[in-house]
Formats: structure tokens, C-alpha cells, sequence
């Protein structure tokens, strides 16, 4: 039953790991750097979550999804924003440019987020209605039902968007050969904003479900769970959508289990220890493709 | 239809084109020849939007294409066959030719087009759920050719269709080229280093070496001129 109950809290927790490696993973598919900003708009979205379940009904089904849905929206326009202001202007350069740049942009966004919402931890409201339930001494809580369900329904439509939509097919040949693309009338620019859309909605949306589970919120709140589902992308194959998904989830099943055989102190180490791990011994990535970097 | 003027790119400090000048009349297939380096592809890039010129002009009906991006070019009915293929190879052949439609939104023209592509390449028909990484060279030739033409294009470049194909495979896609030209009257801009099949497709041939045009001529006269025949068709 232990054991059952620690699987349940793992994959809740994989699941938010999973939403934000997600961001990561597309991005890096389409621009080929890693958007360290990436963790914060992941806490803007918790906070835009903050703010909005002020003015909407609280611990209801309806207006949860309503705060839910909000901050997405907020957070897909704060990615396309970012990606329009700081990457776009350096598109061509070196990568290196860009990622310092990235790094930039979550510095700015954590001091921009102190300055605005205070350097104190603030506490997020209940968001749905609170609900234990037992099956045989293991308890669900109705926020963890959210995350699965949520998630779930996240991942779902992901997968449509990218495999069945023009749009998203466009974002995969893109990844394959931007020229290639290019050539066949796609705006590659008009794919890149989608694309940081989708994933900072995706961060948005693991913003919200990590405060409900851990509703202490505050500005430099991304930068521990953006590095592990940053770990978590890694782990699945970087620039691989459903390696992303199983990073994610294997990441928060392995923090959870460290920490149910007693090993809480080793919590955060154990992330960077699989990402070591990871490149020492397959630095493709579990679904990843080893690719020849083009010259 | 295209009009290319004095045309100079250069990559940093390296000058690729030193005015390039060519025109193109609509209906025909000109050809541009020249060994290794000469600036073919570096002249369809240019036309595609894929590079800035330092100078020169390239007009399409009198517009000009300077300065547009890529996808801007396509959609004034240009579309450019890369060198190498570049299919999407972790799309399906499917996927590929819908990528080629991208900008059409009429369902019913989107379905005409496979129906003429697969008219022409039936290969692709066969294969059209599988993942474009798996068709052998020619057929991943063909289905670029298809994927250019989904777009349904009135001026069609072509970066050199015959590179790492089957030498009997080569044979077949240039008389389909042949056929895009006559049947679809579809005006084609032919960059080739195999010169022989090249002039033989073609009515009108450049000579570009070391960035400049040394040779124009009908390409029957080309191919029997003194010049080209000992450079580029293996003759004395």
C-alpha cells in the first residue's frame, strides 16, 4: 500500500515535471537552445493563477479550469512576447548568444516578479473543491485527481495539435530543416511564436498544479523544478515531445521513491545525479535520436 | 517571367556571384551549368529568398523578389527544389506534400494537387504512409519534385535532380521534368552538373563559372560548342 501511494505521488509529481519538459523539448526542437527562461514564466503562470483565483469563485470545478485556462492564455502571450523581443532579433547567431540571452530573460523575469509581486512567499488559494479519497488506506486527493486529469487532457491535446494539425506539422518539418521549411511557404517566424505559445501555456498550466500541491508561491520558485523538468527533457531525449512526457514522469517516480526510502535530504541532489548519469551513459536520451550536429 | 540583373551575393568576405545576369521566358526550360562552386546554387537561393544580394535585381513579372522572405516568394507562385532533396524525413510522404500545399486553403485545389503529383510520381502513391526517411534517393527526389509542385507553382527551380540517384532512376525523373514543363506549362530553371542531359531537356543554357554567366546560347548550340563540349560534357 506504501508503495502504491508513493507511485501515486510520484506520478503526480512526474506529471508537473513533465508539463514543463515539455516547453523545454519543443523549443529546443525548433531553435535548437535551451530557453532558461523557460522556469520562470512556470511561476508567472503560478502567479497569474494567484491573481486570477482571487477574482474568480474559489474551490469550485468551473472556475478552477477558468484560472486554469487564464494563465495559460497569459503565459502563451508572455512566451511569444519574450521569443519576439530577445530571440527573435538574434536569430542567426551563435547559440551561445542566445542562451545567455535566455538567462537574461529569467533573470529580468525574477526580478520583474519581486518587484511586482513581492519577495514574499505567498499562499495560493484553493483553486477546486477538497476532496479525500480513500481506496484501502491510500489516499487521492482531489488535487492530485486535478493534476492526472489535467495533465492528461494537456498531453492529449498536444499530441492532436502535433501530429494532426497543419500547424503542427509545419513545427516538425521546421525542426527537421528550417530551410527546407521555408522553402515550401511556411513563415518559419509565425511557427516559432506558436510554438513558444504552446509551451509557455504548457508551463502555465504546471505552474497552477505544482502551487496546488505545494501552495507556497513565490519569484524564485521556478528555478528548482524548471532546472529537474530541464533534468526531465534530458533524461526523455531532448527535442523529443513524447520523451519529454516520460522524463518527466520518470524523474518525479525516482525524486518520490528517494525520498520514501529516507533519503528526503537527497531530493534534489538525486535530479542532477540522473542527468550525470544520463550523459555519461546515453546522451541521446532514452527516445532520442543520436543526430551528427550539422557543420 | 524571371529577369535576373547584375545579380551579387557574397558569403562574408567571399563574393559568390559577380553580376549575374539571366532571364528566363515562360514556358521554357533553362538550364544554368557549371562545375563545383560556380554559384548555381548560390543563385537559386537568391531568387528564393534564402539570401540577401549586395546588388543586382531579380524580377518576377516585373516584381521584384528582393529583399522577400522565402515564404513570400512561394506564394507569388515561385518554387525551389533544393539541392540535396531536404524532404522531411520524419514526416510521411503524406505529410511531405501537405507541408508542399502549406499555403493553399482550398481543400478541393489541395486534392487536385496529389491527384496531379501522384499522377505524375505513382511511386508516391504506393508510399504515401510512410515516413519520407525511408524512400531510396529517387524517390525521395521525386517526392521533393512532388512537394514543389503542391504548391502549384508557375516557375519551378531545380537544384540539381540528378545527384546520388540511380544513373536509371536519373533518366526517368528528367523526362518527368520534361513532362512538368510540357503538360502543366510549368516554366522551369534547371541547375545541373550532369551538362549532357542538362542541354538535352533544355532550350536555353547559362554557363556560370566562378560567378559570372561566360556562355549563353540555345542549348542545341551550346552542346556544340567547342568550349562547353571539352569543359563540361567530357569531349575533346
Amino acid at each position: 500500500m506504501e508503495f502504491l501511494q508513493q507511485l501515486i505521488n510520484g506520478l503526480s509529481l512526474g506529471a508537473i515535471y513533465a508539463l514543463i519538459a515539455l516547453g523545454y523539448t519543443m523549443v529546443y526542437g525548433v531553435l535548437r537552445f535551451i530557453n532558461f527562461a523557460h522556469s520562470d514564466v512556470f511561476m508567472v503562470g503560478a502567479f497569474a493563477g494567484f491573481y486570477l483565483g482571487r477574482v474568480l469563485p474559489a474551490a469550485s470545478f468551473g472556475g478552477g479550469l477558468l484560472v486554469l485556462f487564464g494563465a495559460m492564455v497569459i503565459c502563451a502571450v508572455l512566451g511569444v512576447v519574450i521569443e519576439k523581443l530577445a530571440y527573435r532579433p538574434l536569430r542567426g547567431r551563435s547559440t551561445l548568444t542566445v542562451l545567455i540571452t535566455a538567462i537574461g530573460v529569467s533573470l529580468l523575469l525574477q526580478n520583474a516578479g519581486q518587484l511586482i509581486f513581492g519577495a514574499n512567499p505567498k499562499s495560493f488559494p484553493k483553486l477546486f473543491p477538497q476532496h479525500n479519497f480513500t481506496f484501502g488506506g491510500m489516499v487521492l486527493s482531489s488535487d492530485q485527481i486535478a493534476v492526472f486529469v489535467v495533465t492528461i487532457a494537456i498531453l492529449l491535446g498536444l499530441h492532436y495539435i502535433v501530429m494532426k494539425t497543419r500547424i503542427g506539422t509545419a513545427m516538425r518539418a521546421l525542426s527537421f530543416n528550417p530551410t527546407a521549411a521555408s522553402l515550401v511557404g511556411i513563415n518559419n517566424d509565425m511557427v516559432i511564436s506558436f510554438t513558444f505559445a504552446l509551451g509557455s501555456a504548457l508551463a502555465a498550466a504546471g505552474g497552477i498544479l505544482y502551487a496546488i500541491n505545494y501552495p507556497s508561491i513565490d519569484p524564485l520558485m521556478g528555478t528548482l523544478p524548471g532546472l529537474k523538468a530541464f533534468v526531465a527533457a534530458v533524461l526523455g531525449g531532448i527535442g523529443n515531445i513524447p520523451g519529454a512526457a516520460l522524463g518527466g514522469v520518470l524523474l518525479g517516480l525516482i525524486e518520490t521513491l528517494v525520498v520514501a526510502m529516507g533519503g528526503s535530504t537527497y531530493r534534489d541532489a538525486v535530479a542532477f545525479a540522473v542527468l550525470i548519469l544520463i550523459l555519461l551513459v546515453r546522451p541521446s536520451g532514452l527516445l532520442g535520436k543520436l543526430q551528427a550536429e550539422k557543420v | 517571367m524571371l529577369e535576373i540583373k547584375e545579380l551579387a551575393v557574397s558569403y562574408g568576405a567571399i563574393t559568390a556571384l559577380h553580376g549575374v545576369s539571366l532571364s528566363v521566358k515562360p514556358g521554357s526550360i533553362v538550364t544554368l551549368i557549371g562545375g563545383n562552386g560556380a554559384g548555381k546554387t548560390t543563385t537559386l537561393r537568391t531568387v528564393s529568398g534564402l539570401l540577401k544580394p549586395q546588388a543586382g535585381e531579380i524580377l518576377y513579372n516585373g516584381k521584384s523578389l528582393v529583399g522577400l522572405k522565402p515564404h513570400r516568394v512561394v506564394e507569388l507562385g515561385l518554387s525551389h527544389v533544393p539541392e540535396g532533396r531536404m524532404v522531411f524525413a520524419n514526416l510521411t510522404v503524406h505529410e511531405n506534400l501537405m507541408m508542399g500545399a502549406y499555403l493553399q486553403r482550398d481543400k478541393n485545389l489541395i486534392r487536385a494537387s496529389f491527384e496531379s503529383v501522384f499522377a505524375t510520381f505513382p511511386r508516391l502513391q504506393e508510399r504515401e504512409q510512410q515516413v519520407a526517411g525511408t524512400l531510396s534517393g529517387g524517390e525521395q527526389q521525386m517526392l521533393a519534385i512532388g512537394r514543389a509542385l503542391m504548391s502549384r507553382p508557375k516557375f519551378l527551380m531545380m537544384d540539381e535532380p540528378s545527384l546520388g540517384i540511380a544513373p536509371l532512376l536519373v533518366k526517368t525523373i528528367f523526362e518527368k521534368i520534361v513532362e512538368i514543363n510540357r503538360t502543366q506549362g510549368i516554366t522551369i530553371l534547371l541547375v545541373e552538373q550532369n551538362a549532357n542531359l542538362a542541354l538535352e531537356i533544355s532550350h536555353f543554357g547559362y554557363v556560370l563559372e566562378t560567378g559570372k554567366i561566360i556562355l549563353s546560347d540555345n542549348s542545341a548550340a551550346l552542346r556544340q560548342n567547342p568550349q562547353v563540349k571539352s569543359a563540361y560534357l567530357g569531349g575533346g
